[in-house]
């Protein structure tokens, strides 16, 4: 009965966050986007301290549920066990804790926040884990599904779907995900909650706590008969049978070990323990990443032609992203610090934008955490998606008219590349499409009021969207380029 | 077992029997079965010997009142605008075969691989029994010269297959920048001269001109017929631009004046644009109802192709048939040619006042627009806004009562029509457009107007 109600709830749970990942429409967010809220770890980093008690009240009362049936990668992992158990069935056992791994790595987690080095915290996240993992195989799939289905829906001139595109947005986040899928995945199949019980931070938190919960499974001495099927079907090895004893701070509250018991032995009740010991260490685990970088063709450029026949496109050369000094974080996100400090790179933001703007970051000190470059979209003044989902506070909620008036960077001109000057043709697609009205057209000979015009960026008013890179004909390097700002400015 | 044994075949069978016997039982007794659509489509065959035929004044010759526009091919790839010469052939081979004997093709068309594809299709065919009429295309300024204008129409021979043209045109007089692009591309260069002493020669046997743009053009060319003695004159001309070209666009001219130019100094009449590209097929649902009501049996296209052929001085009507459904509705209308009567002509003339009432863009997606130096696809963007226009698609505001689905209709349509790199948005407005357009429409200027009312639907801000 328990088992089966934490097994539903934490399938309802895993396909909710997932579809978090996959919907670009928007509508599983609005229903379901405080799933993302309630995750541990992005919920601390946003300081958000009702979530916080929530979590810690819950474990106190039932143990760590929250491992068992909220976190996205920790039922991942029973789905891998469950492939394991197929091919091998009661093949746990029990293990000593491995206590003083568990907190040099909840320490060096707490050290790597308070110095901020986030592609550390980033790394061993759990949720931030899986997004990482959903949003670089499921998604891709997802939307190859529903391109499929655009093309069916054009075929019966049904606007129900529309095409989306699908591009690697970070190579090293793909490879990131797919060490980490790798790894929990063959140890999730082949001993269960190893990963949760020796490297999460989140899981040891929690474990601290779940210690002291009112609610635990209790072995009655009286009727264990010390078979020891309960140790053998316990994913988190943490049932030691011939002691009779339960190491809570591992448990993860999945309710298994009750069903297995021919002898009813094992109860959820409120019952006292006799007590439970630590352990040393024994062994360590250890994990890598691979990075996996991705090169990117460039088709070449085409120069504006004479035309002499009817009919026919001209070859468009794909943008390429500029050099730019300072990096640029989304509206919401205040200054690249508050991005870093409180981001864990779990990539709901990049799954869910429609512009093709974010993309994890390459660069180590800001590594998989979002950035925006405008070569295939730009910012849009209608959009907020980003902002409406990110679960850790590192891109704050803002409005649409919010959205208007803050600065996250400004334009830069190019001279050699604008289009006026090289090609000599009237252009002012920058200035036509600024929806902050920044950009304004002066002729390029100041003394001559009939020469062709060049963009001028008041950047008093630029809020760096983008428009004018995006939009820009000259190829493949815009002859205007928004250089980020380190700290956002309401204008 | 053995009686749940029938096949789904077998299941069909009977149930389709049971549905028929019932719809008999409802039917009544009296009523005897009806037998058209047995054995033979309900639309029946096209008779072959039925075509009608104008006389050439000059050399009496006898020319297909429908005639086939070479500029609107199929093509294999729209991409790649490879053309697809096997369907061509069957085309061709259909068309001749009702009685179809004037092709009209360029230099220019189809990404300039129409005269090619046309050639390989009529060789097949004894040379006296089609007419082949092409142009002098020399638009771009680099074949502005004699040479170059030479070596455009030495080609057009080579591609056609042939060594004499039966109706050559000067292409499209009176765009770009009107009598001086005119003297720059015919009169300077001598190459008009040429052309005149081709005829003399016999390798040209009737001259002429086709007609788009600035009307003092045409004028002159008019008052200059007794020296030059043009043979043909091609102009835009149907139920729309009869009285409206010029309410439409102010520097597009009355399709009335055209016609009654030529008709006072005996100048046969041939005609394009006669279907505006497939805008007067294509039309809002209410002006297709309103055709269909008067002739339920016949096409919308068809009023458009009959209205042209009304008219006594046209020699021969051109149409552009990319699909063996155009061309047999074509054939339909005019095995033989059943001419409107007035009331009919005051009714389409009616239907016209109706339709300018849309505020679709001229766009007959000639495409000799394209390319668009930066990648633009103008005639698809342009298709698109006229489709939304008239499915009832663009929105006036958003408190329209079917916003919501209009705005999807018109957002998801655009990208499936249109790549996004190649939409309004990234017009530069440098204006290399406009001069070639036959319906000198301002296109920077709609693109632009069509992409701020994009913007306006993304941002939801329309008002």
């Amino acid at each position: 009965m328990l088992q089966r109600l934490r097994r539903s709830l934490a399938v309802i749970f895993f396909v909710l966050i997932t579809l978090l990942f996959l919907d670009f429409t928007g509508t599983i967010h609005r229903w379901f986007g405080w799933m993302a809220k309630i995750q541990f770890l992005p919920a601390l980093l946003a300081l958000n301290a009702g979530v916080i008690l929530f979590l810690v009240g819950i474990t106190l009362v039932f143990g760590r549920v929250y491992c068992s049936v909220i976190c996205p990668l920790g039922v991942m992992q029973d789905g891998f066990g469950l492939l394991g158990k197929k091919v091998k069935k009661n093949r746990y056992s029990y293990s000593k804790p491995k206590t003083i791994l568990r907190y040099t790595l909840l320490a060096l987690m707490a050290a790597a926040i308070i110095l901020g080095v986030n592609s550390f915290v980033a790394l061993l996240a759990p949720y931030s884990a899986y997004g990482r993992i959903a949003q670089s195989f499921l998604a891709p799939v997802w939307q190859w599904g529903n391109n499929m289905l655009a093309v069916w829906a054009e075929a019966h001139e049904s606007y129900a779907f529309y095409t989306v595109d699908i591009w690697l947005k970070g190579g090293i986040t793909l490879g990131v995900a797919a060490a980490t899928l790798v790894i929990v995945g063959f140890l999730a199949f082949a001993n269960g909650r190893t990963y949760c019980n020796t490297v999460c931070p989140v899981g040891t938190v929690l474990g601290a706590l779940s210690r002291f919960s009112i609610f635990k499974p209790v072995i009655d001495t009286i009727k264990c008969n010390g078979c020891g099927l309960c140790a053998r079907n316990c994913k988190a090895a943490c049932i030691n049978s011939k002691e009779h004893i339960i190491d809570y701070s591992r448990c993860v509250a999945c309710f298994d070990c009750i069903g297995k018991c021919h002898k009813g032995a094992i109860s959820y009740t409120r019952r006292k323990p006799v007590i439970d010991n630590a352990d040393k260490l024994t062994a360590e685990s250890r994990r890598q990443f691979l990075a996996v970088s991705a090169t990117i063709a460039s088709a070449a450029a085409l120069k504006a032609q004479e035309k002499t026949v009817d009919g026919g496109l001209a070859t468009i050369a794909d943008k390429k992203i500029p050099a730019r000094k300072t990096r640029i974080v989304p509206p919401g996100a205040k200054s690249i610090a508050n991005l870093s400090s409180h981001c864990t790179a779990c990539q709901l933001c990049v799954s869910v934008c429609p512009n093709g703007v974010l993309r994890p970051s390459t660069e180590l000190d800001s590594l998989m955490q979002p950035e925006s470059s405008y070569e295939r979209g730009y910012c849009r003044p209608e959009c907020t998606r980003c902002s409406e989902v990110c679960p850790a506070g590192a891109i704050l909620p803002i409005t649409r008219a919010d959205k208007s008036s803050i600065q996250i960077g400004h334009a830069v001109w190019i001279k050699e590349n604008c289009v006026p000057l090289t090609d000599g043709v009237a252009c002012g697609n920058c200035a036509r499409h600024c929806p902050a009205g920044a950009i304004t057209m002066v002729p390029s000979d100041a003394d001559n009021e009939g020469a062709l015009e060049i963009p001028v960026v008041n950047i008093e008013k630029c809020i760096g969207c983008g428009a004018c890179e995006n939009l820009c004909p000259a190829r493949p390097f815009s002859a205007i380029y928004v250089e980020g700002h380190e700290r956002h400015r309401t204008l | 077992m053995k009686k749940h044994d029938i096949t789904r075949r077998d299941f069909l069978k009977r149930l389709g029997i049971g549905v028929s016997v019932t719809g008999l039982a409802l039917a009544g007794c009296k009523q005897p079965a009806n037998k058209l659509s047995e054995g033979k489509a309900a639309l029946g065959e096209i008779p072959t010997d039925k075509m009608t035929y104008r006389t050439n004044p000059k050399t009496g010759e006898k020319v297909s009142i429908l005639g086939y526009g070479c500029m609107r091919w199929p093509t294999l790839d729209s991409n790649s605008g490879e053309l697809d010469q096997e369907t061509i052939n069957r085309l061709v081979d259909t068309a001749i075969a009702h009685g179809v004997n004037y092709f009209d093709t360029s230099p220019a068309y189809c990404q300039g691989r129409s005269e090619q594809a046309t050639g390989i299709a009529l060789s097949r065919h004894p040379r006296e029994s089609y007419f082949i009429a092409t142009k002098m295309s020399n638009f771009a300024p680099q074949t502005w010269s004699r040479e170059a204008s030479i070596a455009i129409y030495r080609n057009s021979l080579k591609e056609l297959q042939t060594d004499y043209i039966d109706y050559m045109l000067l292409h499209a007089i009176g765009v770009g920048n009107g009598i001086d692009d005119f003297n720059a591309r015919f009169i300077d260069n001598g190459i008009l001269d040429f052309l005149l002493a081709e005829r003399e020669a016999g390798r040209i046997r009737n001259l002429g001109f086709s007609y788009h743009g600035d009307i003092a053009v045409f004028d002159w060319a008019l008052a200059n017929h007794d020296k030059y003695k043009w043979d043909f004159v091609q102009i835009q001309l149907n139920y729309l631009d009869w009285k409206h070209a010029k309410e439409l666009n102010p520097r597009n001219t009355d399709g009335e004046y055209l016609y009654g130019e030529l008709e006072k100094r005996g100048i046969p009449a041939v005609i394009m644009e006669p279907l505006l590209g497939g805008r007067l097929s294509n039309v809002p649902d209410h002006i297709a109802t309103r055709l269909k009501q008067k002739e339920p049996e016949k096409s919308v296209a068809s009023w458009a192709f009959r209205y042209a052929g009304t008219h006594p001085g046209v020699l021969t009507v051109l149409s552009g048939m990319t699909y063996m459904e155009h061309l047999e509705d074509n054939l339909r209308t005019y095995c033989p040619l059943k001419p409107l009567a007035d009331d009919e002509m005051q009714f389409l003339y009616d239907t016209a006042d109706l339709m300018v009432e849309y505020p679709t863009v001229a766009c007959n997606d000639c495409k000799y627009c394209m390319p668009c130096p930066y990648g633009i696809d103008i005639p698809a963007i342009l298709l698109h806004y006229n489709k939304c226009v008239n499915q009832g698609n663009v929105a006036e505001n958003s408190q329209s009562p079917n916003y919501a689905e209009a705005r999807r209709a018109f957002l998801v349509g655009y990208d499936r029509s249109v790549p996004k790199l190649r939409q309004a948005a990234h017009c530069i407005g440098c204006n290399q457009c406009s001069p070639h357009c036959p319906q000198s429409i301002n296109i920077p200027h709609e693109l632009q107007r069509i992409d701020r009312y994009v913007e306006n639907l993304k941002q939801n801000s329309l008002s």
